[in-house]
């Protein structure tokens, strides 16, 4: 009697966050796998087993392959770029300057409005002519610049907001390792008479790995996460120059109705990252230094 | 939740009719989605329709839904089907027929049309507009909210260079000239007004439709199973809007955004531009100088596109809910409201008696502007519509966009996306 009473009562506790991630995640992550090998049904045609077919086809389709080198490249150029600038401001605030409630609370902002706010703000900044940026650059003699409508110049309008919005929340986890960081050692360098880039290079660097590490893989999925910046500004625009694989998925599925092929290129998706997580984990856990 | 509070409500009526064995029947209750794409207090002029109609009509009750953009509304009118709980009518895209019959989702009107006055209604929508409505000889969906194109400029700039301002460019030839002398370049080469500015983001296929039939073309057949876009009245129509900006250079390279269009006109720096008739209103109101608009100009003939949204009949619903959609849609489309609706947020009224009303008539007189449109009617072409049709107007937007960006020559870029269009409608020849 007492025995059963050990097994139900665990199950019955588990029982909610079981049935919530089955409901919403295992199923339909299973489903999508499953879905994949099937022919998007359409009213009177049914589903159709078609094995590979979606992601044979993935490989001719130019806007998969545009998509899959604009995330490469988003992700190379935002994520050391957000985790520099991070760990920069991470540094300044912790420092006793003056203003530094302030500073801390500016650099933090563009993590608290919503992403579809600060999209609108900057589709401003970018408008040509008599835009923020061109306004500003006008200043100085630049001719006016169609950033957002130009391929050449619209992946990396999109980086420097996703740099400036993703930058202040990572700030917060440098901040919160900094202060971890005992006072001793850094007295203890300054009776060494070590220059402060070499503290930093040699001590601070090194103790805020596990964090870079964290930032890192966050940063990582935002990239191929995060597309509410797309949809306002570019829709992926001009000829899919900012077409983001999340993205092409999203438009496949819910403005083409193709759910099959979505469920494909969904598959593929959660195989990079999960390759990327891989790898991250594997290789670079093993550098890390924890206390 | 709906079906519950729904079944409970059924459950309600049916005890209390039990109960006092009254006759009188429970109104019926239909849902009406409504996607807002344009300026205004759209749903508050919706809500005094319905507050009409309901008291014209006690037996029906109608429960407005607002449901975002066009794409977001067929997204919610398909997922809402699909889990069997479809909206009885909802206002979607014209040129979305396609894939709604593809997904099953909508039924013809002709079951509904029984009358001779039923019948009369239906005739009198004008043809241009039924051409996205009717497939296989049946009626999916009527005209509900439709646009086009039209022609801006500004008067004041017209004059600074010595052109008459009462004249817009009447030909394509014309608007080059014209343009030409209306680009301002400063000393260093910036330039601070641009003759010309036709929009490029996406659903640039409207207006690429236009060019193509005033090149007396056609993007597509009406069978929705084939596309013309490497056609060489569609080369050339491409090979004009882009020689604007790279040939000419009377046009602000790259792609233009839509909602930038009208503001680059009020700002000066546009002096023509082409942009939706739903913006009448808005630069009416806007432009800071004296404004003049018209009809497309011409290049074999004259030409343009039309746009806009229809009302559907959902499939899966109880056949009585669809006799009070159909009643719902039928007033709704009807002269005094077509007129009304057209007045209240500048889409065109889609037939011709609610032009003769009275109310129009005072409007007309009032905003001769409001005339433009209705005079571009006969020169109009159906807009683009075949199945999958979000995936076919992408392509062919996306080779579009590829010109305009000098990524790919016109005739590349086009013949390009009739390979891609032919792969995608492959499955839908017979």
């Amino acid at each position: 009697m007492k025995k059963t009473n050990n097994m139900v009562v665990p199950w019955l506790l588990l029982l909610p966050a079981t049935v919530l991630l089955a409901a919403f995640t295992h199923i339909p992550a299973v489903m999508t796998f499953i879905n994949s090998f099937y022919r998007t049904p359409r009213g009177n045609r049914p589903a159709r087993f078609v094995g590979m077919d979606h992601y044979s086809s993935m490989l001719s389709d130019p806007v998969f392959m545009a998509a899959l080198k604009n995330n490469a490249i988003y992700a190379l150029g935002t994520v050391p770029a957000a985790i520099a600038l991070s760990m920069l401001m991470a540094v300044i605030v912790n420092s006793a300057i003056r203003g530094r409630a302030l500073m801390r609370m500016s650099f933090f902002l563009p993590t608290v409005l919503p992403m579809i706010a600060v999209a609108n703000i900057w589709l401003f900044f970018y408008t040509p002519g008599y835009g923020l940026i061109d306004q500003f650059l006008g200043l100085f003699g630049f001719h006016e610049r169609n950033w957002l409508g130009d391929p050449d110049t619209v992946l990396g309008s999109l980086m420097v907001l996703a740099i400036w919005k993703e930058a202040g929340f990572f700030m917060i986890f440098y901040l919160a390792a900094l202060q971890q960081i005992s006072p001793t050692l850094s007295e203890a360098a300054a009776l060494e008479g070590t220059s402060r880039w070499y503290f930093f290079r040699r001590v601070t660097f090194p103790l805020l790995m596990p964090t870079t590490l964290f930032v890192m893989i966050n940063a990582i999925i935002n990239s191929f996460r995060l597309i509410d910046h797309v949809i306002v500004m570019t829709r992926g625009g001009p000829d899919n120059a900012s077409t983001l694989l999340l993205y092409y998925v999203y438009n496949v599925a819910f403005r083409f109705w193709d759910t099959a092929y979505a469920s494909a290129l969904t598959v593929v998706l959660l195989a990079v990252l999960a390759l990327l997580a891989f790898v991250q984990f594997g290789v670079l856990d093993r550098k890390v230094h924890y206390k | 939740m709906n079906s519950w509070t729904g079944w409970i409500k059924g459950a309600l009526a049916g005890v209390a009719m039990l109960g006092a064995g009254a006759a009188q029947a429970a109104p019926v209750e239909i849902n009406f989605y409504y996607p807002v794409a344009i300026g205004g207090p759209v749903t508050k002029i919706v809500e005094d329709l319905i507050a009409r109609f309901e008291a014209d009509h006690p037996d029906i009750k109608v429960k407005p839904v607002y449901s975002g953009t066009y794409p977001e509304t067929i997204s919610k009118a398909l997922t809402a089907y699909r889990a069997g709980q479809p909206p009885e009518v909802a206002v979607m895209l014209s040129t979305d027929m396609y894939t709604l019959i593809d997904e099953d989702a909508i039924v013809p009107f002709d079951d509904f049309v029984r009358t001779d006055e039923d019948k009369a209604w239906l005739e009198g929508f004008f043809p241009v507009f039924m051409v996205n409505s009717e497939h296989d000889g049946k009626t999916w969906g009527v005209p509900f909210q439709r646009g086009t194109t039209l022609f801006f400029w500004n008067k004041d700039a017209f004059k600074e260079v010595g052109l008459d301002p009462e004249k817009g460019p009447q030909n394509w030839d014309e608007v080059v000239e014209f343009a030409t002398k209306l680009t301002k370049r400063e000393a260093d080469g910036n330039v601070s007004r641009w003759g010309m500015q036709v929009p490029s983001s996406l659903t640039s296929y409207w207006l690429l439709q236009g060019y193509v039939a005033q090149n007396d073309g056609k993007i597509a057949d009406e069978t929705g199973t084939q596309t013309r876009f490497d056609s060489p009245e569609v080369v050339e129509a491409l090979q004009y809007w882009v020689d604007l900006a790279h040939k000419h250079k009377v046009m602000k390279p790259g792609v233009i955004e839509w909602a930038t269009n009208p503001k680059d006109f009020f700002e000066g720096r546009a002096a023509m531009i082409t942009t939706t008739s739903g913006n009448l209103t808005n630069i009416k109101t806007n432009a800071p100088f004296p404004f003049g608009v018209q009809i497309l100009p011409e290049h074999k003939k004259r030409g343009a596109p039309t746009s806009g949204g229809n009302a559907y009949i959902f499939n899966g619903v109880a056949p009585e809910k669809q006799e009070a959609a159909f009643q719902f849609v039928k007033w709704l489309s009807s002269p005094e409201q077509a007129a009304e609706w057209s007045i209240k947020t500048g889409y065109i009224a889609a037939r011709e008696d609610a032009w003769a009303t009275d109310a129009m008539k005072a409007y007309v007189a009032e905003f001769p502007g409001a005339l433009v449109p209705h005079e571009q009617i006969p020169y109009m072409v159906p807009e683009l519509s075949t199945h999958e049709n979000q995936r076919i107007s992408r392509v062919i937007d996306d080779a579009i966009e590829a010109s305009l960006t000098a990524k790919k020559e016109p005739a590349q870029a086009l013949s390009d996306a009739q390979t891609e269009a032919d792969r995608i409608l492959e499955d839908y020849r017979d």
